[in-house]
């Protein structure tokens, strides 16, 4: 038990230093990061910068985006959304609390407005001030909850949380559900279904660049990730040969369909069963990690370096399945 | 008189060359039509289909070696993999393909060749116009992005952005991370399309197809339909695989052809003659 909680302590302080902190992003040199735009469908596109991919929708109602990125990026992001739109932000979504997703909370909250007030503005002056945050509750409460170097500014936190399973919105005349997925990433993640566009903003349950980063510290597991990963799949309507169709934008990398979806989640799938038969034959986690059950994927998933090794998520794997138990 | 009516002969001459020329510069070969596939060239291994542990020529490292030993056919049963189609760089191995031209009608400049493939009826767009390839972070697609380029009378092609697929479709993979360089050759009525793969990821050395056509007369290819069904139920979060060292198929296309087992799994060594000699040193499979 105790060497459960030393190794998460590690990977907590790993995620702090990388994801988890606002202040990491301050430490981080962003000179050369240009914010780049994809048009995914009529009004989705995708920002790509630094940290979490960003997804924006546009229309007459105004601007809601999903994800912030870092601070330091907020005046590149805002200008990019210019470009797109010259509506405020309305909503900010966050798919789960990390900074790297959050960072740029306060300032693009504080850059956008509120529907509120009315014919009661006068009595509300403040009603109308800035974005809505919304986000599941457990977001709230991480961001919240950080203190020290990891604190986060009170205007960064969400202002509209739910618990449950979704919640739903209708704006710029699209539905659009934020799904939470319970356990995955960490224990606040959403995914964003905008229905009418058929586009998926994924958050970090899915990515195309590493292996999926579990943070045990912040109540994430690999069935998680795999239940996540089957949501989103049973979301997808594809095209005849899969591409096309719905269109996910995951929490890093590229554009992705239904065929990219998979090829992660059955790679998910693949480790998880290797590390849990060697666990079913007693094996520890240091001859788990020496067996290498990943070492097909490595090349294109792995890190021996960085935030998130191969190790790391091996171990986590590993710490998953052994919990359940 | 006459040395003015020679300067505009000549005149007339160049304009015509120069018109010629123009008209070359912009497809200096037609492909459009539909071709036949001969299969003179690998017939085991493109319609029977190759078998289970039969990764013999093939450049795979071992990672790649590792996933495919892993590989269970029993996806196949999956709603999801029922109707994937086959990537560009591998389409070709199969029947029939229909190729035409778009042109910019006013300016006769070829903007694009299309390819459809009767093998899942996927098309294809090589572009001819010179726009760049996306960045990295727009869609991965089954055909991937294709820009085409005249190397005298041989189109190639460069193609990226493909999903991950497969070299060959008992589990040898192919990454998204590669690079697919093709020549379509037009030698009369036949043509010669050439794959060349490059895959930092899952191949030690770049490999190479060919594939041979006739142009046909009757011009037709049929339609594909596909349609995913549920033939299993299965729980949430499966997905069929081998554990290493669990796949009892891999032994049986080495026992069955006498093949030194080491030799079926492949390598880029596997792909010289040189290697002949090498196998003469190798144990005989065995079953056991």
């Amino acid at each position: 038990m105790m060497k459960r909680q030393t190794a998460g302590a590690v990977l907590s302080v790993a995620f702090a230093a990388a994801l988890g902190a606002a202040s990491a992003g301050a430490q981080q040199n962003f000179d050369d990061v240009a914010v780049q735009t994809l048009q995914v469908r009529d009004d989705i596109y995708m920002l790509v910068g630094a940290g979490g991919n960003i997804t924006v929708q546009t229309g007459g109602d105004g601007v809601l985006m999903v994800d912030t990125q870092y601070a330091p990026l907020s005046d590149r992001i805002l200008a990019a959304i210019g470009e797109l739109s010259d509506e405020p932000i309305r909503y900010i979504v966050n798919t789960h609390h990390h900074g790297d997703h959050t960072g740029g909370n306060a300032n693009l909250r504080l850059a956008g407005a509120t529907v509120a007030g009315g014919n009661m503005l006068g009595a509300i002056t403040d009603s109308g001030v800035g974005a809505q945050i919304v986000a599941h509750e457990n977001v709230l409460f991480r961001l919240s909850s950080a203190t020290g170097d990891q604190a986060v500014s009170s205007d960064g936190w969400p202002t509209t949380t739910f618990f449950g399973d979704k919640k739903q919105l209708f704006f710029n005349g699209e539905g659009i559900e934020v799904i939470h997925l319970p356990a995955a990433h960490t224990d606040g993640d959403s995914i964003v279904f905008f229905r009418r566009s058929d586009v998926i903003s994924a958050g970090d349950v899915f990515n195309t660049t590493i292996y999926p980063v579990i943070d045990m510290q912040a109540g994430g597991t690999v069935q998680g990730i795999i239940g996540a990963l089957d949501k989103i799949v049973d979301l997808i309507v594809p095209v005849y040969g899969q591409d096309g169709g719905t269109l996910v934008i995951p929490g890093h990398g590229r554009l992705s369909n239904l065929g990219d979806v998979l090829n992660f989640r059955e790679m998910v799938i693949v480790i998880r069963d290797r590390v849990q038969h060697m666990i079913d034959e007693g094996m520890s986690l240091e001859q788990v990690k020496a067996a290498q059950p990943s070492r097909d994927y490595d090349p294109r998933y792995g890190a021996s370096g960085g935030f998130w090794t191969t190790e790391d998520f091996i171990e986590a794997v590993y710490r998953s399945l052994s919990e359940q138990e | 008189m006459i040395d003015v009516s020679r300067a505009g002969m000549a005149g007339l001459l160049l304009a015509v060359v120069a018109t010629a020329t123009s008209g070359a510069a912009s497809a200096q070969a037609n492909f459009a039509g539909v071709w036949s596939a001969t299969y003179a060239e690998d017939w085991p291994d493109r319609i029977p289909g190759p078998e289970l542990g039969d990764y013999a020529g093939l450049p795979l490292n071992d990672a790649n070696r590792m996933r495919a030993q892993s590989w269970s056919a029993s996806i196949l049963s999956l709603p999801h993999y029922q109707c994937r189609v086959h990537p560009s760089d591998y389409a070709n191995s199969f029947a029939d393909i229909r190729m035409w031209e778009e042109i910019d009608t006013d300016t006769q400049e070829l903007i694009a060749i299309r390819i459809q493939h009767f093998a899942w009826n996927t098309v294809r767009t090589i572009w001819m116009d010179g726009r760049p390839h996306p960045p990295e972070f727009a869609e991965h697609t089954s055909m991937g992005f294709s820009t085409g380029e005249w190397v005298g009378r041989t189109l190639k092609v460069t193609t990226t952005h493909l999903k991950e697929g497969w070299l060959r479709r008992n589990g040898v993979a192919r990454s998204d991370r590669a690079t697919v360089t093709e020549h379509f050759i037009r030698h009369g009525n036949h043509l010669t399309w050439s794959v060349f793969v490059q895959d930092p990821l899952y191949l030690e050395e770049p490999f190479f197809r060919n594939r041979d056509y006739t142009l046909s007369e009757t011009g037709r290819i049929g339609a594909y339909p596909c349609e995913s069904v549920i033939e299993v139920l299965l729980p949430e979060g499966y997905f069929p695989h081998y554990l290493p060292g669990q796949n009892e198929f891999l032994i049986e296309y080495a026992v069955n052809h006498a093949i030194p087992f080491e030799a079926a799994m492949g390598g880029a060594e596997t792909m010289y003659p040189e290697y002949v000699d090498e196998l003469e040193q190798l144990p005989p499979p065995s079953a056991e």
